[in-house]
């Protein structure tokens, strides 16, 4: 047993030593690391700063000019575009230089101050209709207020928001334990995914069955350094989370570690899979990407998954993704404990013993035939 | 006075990632003439594919002239395609195409269209004999096919020089001889040809010869000239009393002689200049040996020129323990093959394969390039399950242990599987961690392979920046450090320049001295003849079997009474073909 173990100790210290061997492989492992971590937090935000409006006063009353100085003053919205016809107001949406546009009718101050009720045009650009949308509310806000202003009372009932576990609604707390997620994804795949590849392209795979390592323990050789190597790195990504991005950290370090451990294994599996049925890095590389594209979407990081038809929901909840993903959030912002991860954890492990079985049996019917 | 088709002086070229000092090619002058093949000939990076490649307009050179077809490569490249036909190594068809689909879109691609298209299609259909096959993918034909379907898309368009970069490889000796005689004939009809190979037999065969070595043009001229050079130095030892092998350590280290090789029973011997026969002293260690003065080959001339072969002396000899296969193993059926048969679908690469192997002998497997030579190596060494049949290493059945079974036997393929971008020293503790090695035994060994292989000043060096000859050292060096008895080769020294595979020979021969038994897969003629013993395979079935001697007596008639291996070879297989015929035609 122990000369076994000491025959995988070899085959982990050369994978390792292969990851570590050039600047090239080392910046292999790095740049995707830093480029996420730089660019992540900043590019899918969520918020809505810095959009534009358009704004088509066709009235020169005071009213109207008080309206659109709030529209004008609301930190959302950093430019505003004032055009004088129907015709440049429809432009500025078809060339995407506003993000919605506000039409004052020519009658508003009158009407205001006649007490007669009126109607403002609001136009949303149809294709950014998220960013849209919350531009909108933005603006409803803004018309709602003035509105009780004017007439002097506040409403008798209001609902007041409250957003708990991310109170100012900061995206990057969203974000950045997402992105631990996926970060350790593409490590691990890339790990043991492409490894088995170049071994088998560089023909040094046969070199290793013709020795007395079992399809098992090569297995075992690639899944162990994938898993270390996707550990590394999401902790790396946890740690710059919460000390350079202040996200908080509400649970704890080593149920994260747990839960990072069992979302690789589970990958490793994957990724074994995928080189199982590639005969080159291309292949593989193929394979890693038809894999993690859908895994990202299912995992409910972009779309939430209660809206999906009952079969895309059935795969989510098989895609490991998005078991890490619900830890991952819950141990950094809900402090979530063991028995609240628990259910998430043993699906994880489930999900393992299907791909690295699977995976298992892919090697071995391959060096049967 | 004969028109030259190209005329290159001064010509050097370096590539960005070489250093300084380092050339692929340094000063190389070439002449090719019209009308004849041109034979460019050296070792794996030699340079021949560079020089191609700058003849054919895809490379600038660093410097030099280059004039070829009275144009400049670089400047007028675009006119220069049309003149030339460049043939490269892996010649780019379209496996999901059939052939003619493959030729018309050469034609389209070279502007051939209408009653030319026509007229020189017919000719080039008749001229290779792919009529019958037009409609069949070119994935689904055999090497030599395909290197006759790409000299046919070379040849659309009728081009005035015609660039061949290593046409033989991949291809069995029979259709090797056939694209040979193509070739010939076109230059017979005034083309000009450049033939690149690393076989210097082919070689041998060309009208002109520029012979390279490193970058360097080593000789230009005919190949008589070398030959002739070399007239009255190359003697066969014969009937030698005793271990040829140990004749042919002891004559290398002889001072008059420059090289040696073993060829079946016999030591073939190249004497140095100047000396008219062997040493005495020599001659006495094998009484009764005959010598006989042989016709002298390019190969004596290559060898003599780069500075002789090594001298006989495997310092691996001196640290390996001698092995033994232990009690209870069959010293006659070391390792044995019984029935062996494995079918791909309806396809049978190898059919009822019997053979054993005794302890201590070098047993090769000989055949044309899908003759299913590896797919039963493959299969003797657990790379591949047999349909039926029973593969047996050292009395352990494959299909039941073979985990044990592994444990006894080292392999090296023909692309040395190193890891490329580890060192030396990690390659080897990586190789020998998987074999169970560790401490202090583990250093001890790597000091000794290290030190037998002369590999300790490339300790830290990458395995893929390795001069070749040191990276067939290291991967041998790999596949001995748990001092296998058994040694499994697939096709060792291909690729690898003459002098290296000399001296991985002197080591195997050692190594068989220490009680180890080799079983080696091979195309190359004279590596066939170190064995004690062969195997032809042929279309899947073992069609002859014993020492290269006796296949070359089995293949003599009246024709021809003292056949080489390679015409033993075509012969042994073309009876095959025949006898095939005449079966296949009584049962019909």
């Amino acid at each position: 047993m122990i000369a076994v173990w000491n025959r995988i100790v070899a085959l982990i210290v050369k994978e390792l030593q292969q990851l570590f061997a050039t600047k090239t492989s080392i910046r292999m492992l790095l740049m995707p690391l830093l480029l996420q971590l730089a660019v992540f937090p900043f590019a899918t935000t969520l918020e809505v700063k810095e959009a534009s409006i358009a704004i088509l006063n066709e009235d020169s009353g005071a009213e109207a000019v008080e309206l659109i100085q709030r529209y004008h003053a609301a930190s959302a919205f950093s430019d505003v575009l004032y055009v004088t016809d129907a015709a440049s107001l429809r432009d500025a949406l078809d060339g995407q230089r506003a993000l919605l546009a506000i039409r004052v009718p020519p009658d508003f101050s009158k009407k205001v101050l006649a007490g007669t009720p009126v109607a403002i045009q609001a136009l949303i650009d149809g294709r950014r209709s998220n960013a849209a949308q919350i531009a909108f509310s933005y603006i409803r806000q803004v018309t709602n207020d003035y509105v009780g202003e004017r007439i002097g009372f506040s409403a008798p009932a209001s609902l007041v928001v409250r957003n708990v576990y991310n109170p100012n609604l900061d995206y990057k707390w969203f974000v950045l334990p997402s992105l631990v997620a996926i970060i350790a994804t593409v490590s691990c795949l890339l790990v043991t995914a492409m490894s088995l590849a170049r071994e088998r392209e560089e023909g040094t795979y046969d070199q290793l069955l013709v020795t007395p390592l079992t399809p098992a323990y090569i297995m075992l050789g690639k899944a162990v350094p994938g898993i270390l190597v996707s550990m590394t790195q999401s902790s790396i990504i946890a740690s710059a989370a919460v000390f350079v991005y202040g996200v908080p950290f509400t649970g704890a370090v080593w149920l994260l570690l747990t839960a990072t451990f069992a979302y690789s294994l589970a990958l490793s599996g994957v990724g074994l899979l995928i080189s199982s049925f590639s005969t080159s890095q291309q292949q593989a590389f193929m394979g890693m990407f038809s894999y993690m594209v859908p895994s990202v979407i299912l995992s409910g990081y972009l779309a939430p998954v209660e809206n999906m038809p009952a079969f895309l929901r059935f795969l989510s909840a098989v895609n490991p993704l998005t078991h890490f993903i619900s830890m991952a959030k819950g141990i950094f912002l809900k402090s979530y404990g063991f028995s609240a991860v628990a259910p998430d954890l043993l699906a994880l492990l489930a999900i393992s013993s299907v791909t690295l079985l699977t995976a298992g049996m892919a090697f071995r019917w391959q060096t049967r035939t | 006075m004969e028109e030259l088709a190209a005329r290159i002086d001064g010509l050097s070229h370096r590539y960005p990632e070489q250093d300084d000092g380092q050339w692929a090619l340094a000063d190389v002058a070439l002449r090719v003439r019209e009308g004849v093949i041109t034979g460019l000939a050296g070792p794996d990076g030699a340079g021949k594919t560079t020089l191609m490649r700058i003849m054919a307009g895809l490379l600038r050179p660093t410097a030099g002239k280059v004039d070829v077809v009275g144009l400049d490569p670089v400047r007028r490249a675009a006119v220069l395609h049309a003149r030339v036909g460049y043939m490269p190594q892996k010649f780019g068809l379209y496996e999901d195409l059939t052939v003619m689909e493959n030729l018309v879109l050469y034609a389209d691609l070279r502007g051939v269209v209408g009653a030319e298209r026509a007229t020189q299609f017919e000719r080039l259909l008749d001229f290779t004999g792919l009529r019958p096959f037009m409609g069949r993918l070119g994935g689904n034909l055999s090497g030599g096919m395909k290197q006759k379907l790409g000299l046919a898309c070379t040849l659309v368009g009728k081009p005035e020089l015609l660039l061949l970069d290593e046409p033989g490889v991949g291809v069995d000796p029979i259709s090797r001889r056939d694209l040979w005689g193509m070739v010939q004939s076109l230059a017979e009809g005034g083309m000009a040809v450049v033939w690149a190979t690393a076989y210097l037999d082919e070689a041998e065969r060309c009208d002109a010869l520029c012979l390279m070595n490193d970058g360097r043009v080593i000789f230009s001229g005919k190949p008589e000239e070398q030959r002739e050079r070399m007239r009255g130095r190359c003697v066969h030892v014969r009937n030698i009393p005793g271990n040829r092998r140990h004749f042919l350590r002891r004559a290398l280290g002889d001072e008059r002689v420059v090289d040696g090789v073993i060829q079946g029973e016999n030591v073939r011997l190249v004497l140095k200049e100047g000396v008219g026969q062997l040493d005495g002293r020599l001659l006495a260690t094998a009484p009764g040996a005959e010598i006989v003065f042989v016709e002298p080959r390019l190969e004596d001339a290559f060898i003599d020129m780069v500075g002789g072969g090594p001298d006989g002396r495997s310092v691996l000899a001196e640290t390996m323990p001698a092995v033994r296969v232990g009690d209870g193993v069959d010293v006659d059926a070391v390792i044995s093959a019984h029935e062996l048969t494995r079918k791909f679908g309806d396809f049978t690469a190898a059919d009822h394969v019997t053979f054993n192997v005794r302890e201590g002998e070098i047993f090769g497997l000989l055949g044309p390039n899908g003759a299913g030579k590896s797919t039963t190596f493959r299969m003797m060494c657990g790379l591949l399950r047999p349909t039926s049949g029973e593969a047996h290493v050292m009395g352990i059945d494959l299909k039941r242990s073979a985990g044990r079974a592994r444990q006894k036997l080292g392999y090296m393929a023909q692309k040395f599987s190193l890891y490329g971008n580890l060192n030396v020293e990690r390659n080897l503790k990586f190789f020998s961690g998987i074999y169970g090695l560790k401490g202090q035994v583990l250093e001890d060994k790597m000091a000794r392979m290290l030190d037998s292989f002369g590999l300790d000043r490339y300790r830290r060096t990458v395995a893929g920046e390795l001069p070749l000859g040191f990276k067939q050292r290291l991967a041998l060096a790999c596949a001995l450090m748990h001092e296998p008895p058994l040694l499994f080769l697939d096709e060792p020294t291909s690729g690898v320049d003459p002098v290296t595979r000399r001296e991985f020979w002197m080591h195997i021969n050692a190594l068989v001295d220490k009680g180890v038994t080799v079983m080696v897969t091979t195309h190359f003629m004279d590596e066939a003849e170190y064995c004690d013993r062969i195997a032809l395979i042929y279309r899947g079935r073992m069609i002859a079997t014993g020492p290269p001697d006796e296949l070359k007596r089995q293949a003599a008639d009246g024709d021809l009474a003292v056949p080489t291996f390679e015409e033993a070879f075509i012969r042994l297989i073309h009876r095959d073909d025949m006898a095939r015929k005449s079966a296949g035609g009584e049962s019909a």
